[in-house]
């Protein structure tokens, strides 16, 4: 049976990561394509890349970070952050990213998703919703949460998944950054009404929380940043974890 | 020399950054005949839709070419199911060389998702494709169509039920997953290709 997926997800500004790590030995710490080999050593299943550049110039050092990314990793990797056009997915596409996640652009633009797909595969295109409650309901945000929408989480993944996206990379704004652990009761409703993997992203603060979401939310796969970069956690340690649990992953 | 083809069926970057990673220098991305028949081995990549990617080859006029090919050929993903006999996606007849069917995966677990992504184990294996490589070794599939089993299946993986992961007939070698994306299990596999 295919395993459930863990990755690491690497925040980058104008070519450099943005967070720390705590890799013993890693000596460029701010190298994106080094710190995504070592995780990928280290047993992640595939990495995302998201661009924080809010310049023109930090758009091209990304790209060609892409293409750097690409000739040295070997594991699938995800690029997201600031894709709004097909050109901008075929650049991507062209430097080497085996999917990209798109976010803002889909939800101010839902034939995005149909294009990208229509053009490169559905195993292409992430579709990425941040999503909180508003009055019960879960409303997807864009700009990291700061800008509600009136899309409603389970309706706009299932668009999503009919417009042809291959997986959905689901948020919850309301547990991100508070490593409290995920909705685990919303993410088995959302993966039960999809047909496409989902990814869990957003609250995990230690193993047992990424473990739940793995079996009590029904997550294909869980997405972290701050608990790898800074070494809380290691990959191999989680796994092993995972494993013990019972859960199928890749050691 | 290590021939590439560059056909319509997606990106092929990926191979050759595999290729350069193991060492390899002396390939070309081609798809003129003549460099193709005279090329040492031929790996024929392959993403997205089998059907898009035969008429691509026949429009190329590669699709003869390539069947009569006497060198070590390795098909990936789309690149194997087009050496198949029959793809179901698009309803077209593949090259043949491979005894068997490629189709959609029919399950009957509700909770098994199409694609079949991420990272599934093989089994069963054979060929001196898979040599040092341990029973349950690792590697990164991603499709929703797949062959089915045969006299030519080298590997088989289970999803839902087990299906082809890898075929060889003679010469031709074929993987269903992306041996460059599949880590070091998957460098072993292209470093045994190259060997062959």
């Amino acid at each position: 049976m295919v395993a459930k997926r863990i990755i690491p997800c690497l925040d980058v500004k104008d070519g450099k990561t943005v967070k720390g790590i705590n890799f013993l030995g890693l000596k460029e710490v701010g190298d994106p394509v080094e710190l995504g080999a070592e995780y990928a050593a280290q047993g992640a299943d595939e990495l995302v890349y998201l661009d924080i550049s809010a310049t023109l110039e930090g758009r091209r050092t990304f790209t060609e970070l892409v293409r750097a990314v690409a000739m040295r990793l070997d594991i699938p990797f995800t690029v997201g952050g600031g894709i709004s056009s097909l050109a901008d997915a075929a650049r991507l596409l062209e430097a080497g990213a085996d999917k990209v996640s798109i976010n803002s652009a889909a939800l101010r633009n839902p034939d995005l998703i149909g294009e990208i797909a229509g053009h490169f595969g559905s195993q292409f295109v992430v579709v990425a919703i941040d999503a909180r409650t508003i009055d019960g309901r879960w409303l997807a945000t864009t700009h990291g949460g700061s800008v509600q929408t009136d899309k409603e989480l389970f309706s706009w993944a299932k668009e999503s998944q009919e417009r042809g996206a291959g997986e959905i990379l689901f948020t919850s704004m309301d547990h991100d950054g508070t490593k409290k652990g995920y909705p685990c009761d919303t993410f088995a409703a959302l993966c039960g009404s999809l047909s496409i993997p989902v990814i869990a992203s957003g609250g995990a603060g230690n193993s047992e929380d990424i473990a739940k979401v793995l079996t009590d939310g029904k997550a294909d796969a869980a997405l972290a940043a701050s608990i790898f970069h800074y070494g809380e956690i290691t990959i191999p340690e989680l796994k092993r974890y995972l494993a013990g649990r019972g859960i199928k992953v890749r050691l | 020399m290590i021939a590439v083809v560059r056909y319509d069926a997606g990106n092929v970057l990926s191979v050759v950054n595999a290729l350069r990673r193991c060492g390899v220098e002396e390939f070309e991305l081609t798809s003129d005949p003549e460099v193709i028949k005279n090329a040492d081995k031929v790996i024929l990549p392959g993403v997205g839709d089998a059907s898009v990617a035969l008429s691509s080859l026949r429009s190329l006029g590669l699709d003869a070419v390539i069947s009569s090919l006497t060198c070590p050929v390795l098909g990936i993903c789309v690149g194997m199911q087009v050496l198949c006999r029959h793809c179901e996606e698009g309803d077209v007849d593949g090259l043949g060389i491979f005894d068997t069917e490629v189709s959609r995966f029919n399950l009957e677990d509700p909770g098994l998702k199409i694609p079949h992504m991420g990272w599934n184990q093989l089994k069963d294996m054979r060929t001196p494709l898979f040599k040092g490589l341990p029973d349950g070794s690792y590697v990164y599939f991603v499709h929703s169509f797949r062959a089915e089993l045969s006299r030519d299946t080298i590997a088989t993986t289970v999803y839902g039920s087990p299906f082809s992961a890898a075929l060889a007939k003679d010469n031709f070698f074929g993987t269903q997953f992306h041996p460059e994306k599949s880590g070091p299990s998957g460098a072993l596999i292209i470093k045994n290709f190259l060997a062959l």
